[in-house]
């Protein structure tokens, strides 16, 4: 494409626009500021989610944090090639995807380490946590032990 | 409407506006032109009017359907203002035939109208962003409260157009469906935007080509994606009764359902099926005609998947096979199911939210109106709408019957 293709933590954190944790999502923020994924998982079907909310989303339960193994697979991804907003537009090409966790829930990631066109679903990765100030964000990299 | 209530309810009115470029025009000026276009069509006049429905502009759509309401000088006794994106207007169609079913209002209005290329003269691949986007653009201070998007998908850059290559490449990793089959989409839609003068890109497109346009979110290449114009329509629904004694042959609303499954991309449930699918088969039973009835299709084609997905959750393809009962041309005009007559939002027109070009591409149909992009004696169509990022589906059968 003739652009070198990110592979790293080049997708800069800090330049983006950032989440601003609230009542929903602190607990989730503050883990990833330790390193840790943590999760909600429901106290009456136990299932776990992403992202979090007041609620178990299955059921309507009532919902419990615990700490996930931040490890998953790539349920579906995109190489972005084209990108209309900054920091975005300089980093193509990267890699947009969804990835499974192994407790269940999917979420939407930027993997590094990883060439983009290597990227395939079912890919083993896990969580890299990238601080950017005052939040952490989660990008995910290709597993060492796969 | 069959099934639901037991009053005819017929589309009597149909105007569109200038497209797919008309500089100078503003969205309220859309809407008005295809507002009185849709008058003279159906001969009713403006005092008629006692419902209205619209989706407003696009995002920030907060109040913009009470103003273009205001603009258009209607104070209706009915006002519906649901934004679902682009299938906001099959949702709406079905508002509004419930409505006059129920005798809440006799004569409705559903009105669009956007300046969306002439305001922000933007193609998708240099801004297509996702409602996400918006949200992010947000001060990040102050009492708004940043929405889920903004926290979960604007940080990794998803936009428009990559949200749906999601949706592909999980499709092609399932069922094995090829870029050339995508490809097949496109062309069948500038195939039949060659009868439509106004479309925005008429000239023949092939498979090569589409194969061969830059690569904007793989697998979606740039002629997977619709095109940004300018444009709007209005569509005026009374009964059936009123109908018969108006201008124009009615058209008639068999039944109309509507169906969501998510918002956000990272929480579609599964990246291969749309919320067609829950109301597929209900839409069938409810107007009582089956798949091999319908003799056109109007299909939201925001991108080629948006087409295949719809095609197979609504049952005319079977499961991930859609790639493959695409690539016989059945949807060019004159071939088995002809599909977008008009050219669709892939080659035609797409001012941000297309769903009423294909009520009224379908009206035309029906109607024998069609022109050069006539499907032989119509006598029913079913039009489908997808709104957010695959996030809802509006789906209606329209007939030249009762
Ligand atoms: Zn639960």
């Amino acid at each position: 494409m003739g652009k070198e293709a990110n592979t790293s933590v080049e997708l800069r954190a800090s330049d983006r626009v950032l989440p601003m944790p609230d009542s929903d999502s602190a607990e989730y923020w503050e883990g990833l500021a330790r390193g840790e994924l943590r999760l909600q998982r429901c106290t009456a079907c136990g299932i776990a989610q992403f992202y979090p909310r007041s609620l178990c989303a299955t059921c309507g339960g009532s919902v419990e944090w615990f700490a996930a193994t931040g490890k998953g697979t790539v349920h579906t991804f995109t190489v972005v090639r084209t990108h209309g907003a900054e920091p975005f537009r300089s980093l193509v090409p990267f890699t947009l995807a969804i990835v499974e966790l192994e407790e269940g829930p999917r979420m939407m990631t930027n993997l590094t380490g990883i060439d983009p066109d290597d990227v395939r679903i079912d890919l083993p990765v896990e969580l890299e946590p990238v601080s950017a100030g005052d939040i952490t964000l989660p990008f995910f990299t290709p597993r060492a032990d796969s | 409407m069959r099934g639901a209530l037991q009053r005819e309810v017929a589309i009597a009115g149909i105007g569109l506006s200038d497209y797919p470029v008309a500089p100078g025009m503003t969205s309220e000026q859309h809407a008005a032109l295809a507002f009185r276009r849709a008058l003279d069509d159906s001969g009713l006049t403006k005092a008629d009017v006692d419902g209205f429905f619209s989706a407003g502009d696009a995002l920030p759509h907060f109040e913009d359907a009470e103003n273009l309401a205001e603009y258009l000088g209607i104070q209706p006794r009915y006002f519906d203002s649901t934004f679902t994106g682009g299938s906001a207007f099959e949702v709406l169609l079905q508002h509004a035939a419930l409505a006059i079913a129920a005798g809440e209002c006799e004569v409705a209005l559903i009105v669009y109208g956007s300046d969306a290329r002439s305001r922000h003269k933007r193609g998708l691949g240099a801004k297509g962003l996702a409602p996400t986007t918006y949200l992010f653009d947000q001060p990040q201070s102050g009492p708004r409260r940043q929405g889920n998007a903004a926290a979960f998908e604007a940080p990794w850059g998803s936009s428009i157009i990559s949200s749906y290559a999601l949706a592909a490449q999980r499709h092609m990793y399932e069922y094995g469906t090829t870029s050339a089959q995508l490809a097949e989409i496109a062309v069948a839609m500038r195939y039949n935007a060659q009868f439509n003068p106004n479309a925005m890109y008429r000239d023949p497109l092939s498979v090569e080509e589409v194969l061969a346009s830059p690569m904007l979110a793989d697998p979606l290449h740039r002629w997977d994606c619709c095109v940004v114009s300018d444009g709007g329509g209005a569509v005026i629904m009374t009964s059936g009764e009123r109908a018969r004694d108006l201008k124009t042959t009615p058209v008639y609303v068999l039944a109309a359902k509507n169906a969501a499954t998510h918002y956000n991309i990272a929480q579609m449930p599964d990246y291969t099926q749309t919320a067609a699918a829950m109301v597929a088969d209900d839409v069938f039973r409810a107007a009582d005609v089956t798949r091999d009835d319908i003799d056109t299709l109007q299909i939201y084609d925001s991108f080629t998947i948006t087409v295949l997905l719809q095609l197979e959750d609504l049952g005319f393809a079977p499961k991930g096979e859609g790639g493959a009962w695409v690539s016989d041309g059945k949807l060019k005009v004159g071939g088995a199911l002809p599909t977008n007559t008009d050219g669709g939002g892939l080659s035609a027109c797409h001012p941000g939210m297309r769903g009423i070009f294909l009520i009224i591409e379908a009206t035309r149909q029906l109607r024998h109106d069609a022109g050069d992009a006539q499907t032989p004696n119509a006598q029913l169509a079913l039009v489908s709408g997808s709104g957010g990022i695959l996030s809802h589906i509006g789906v209606a059968i329209l007939g030249r019957q009762p």
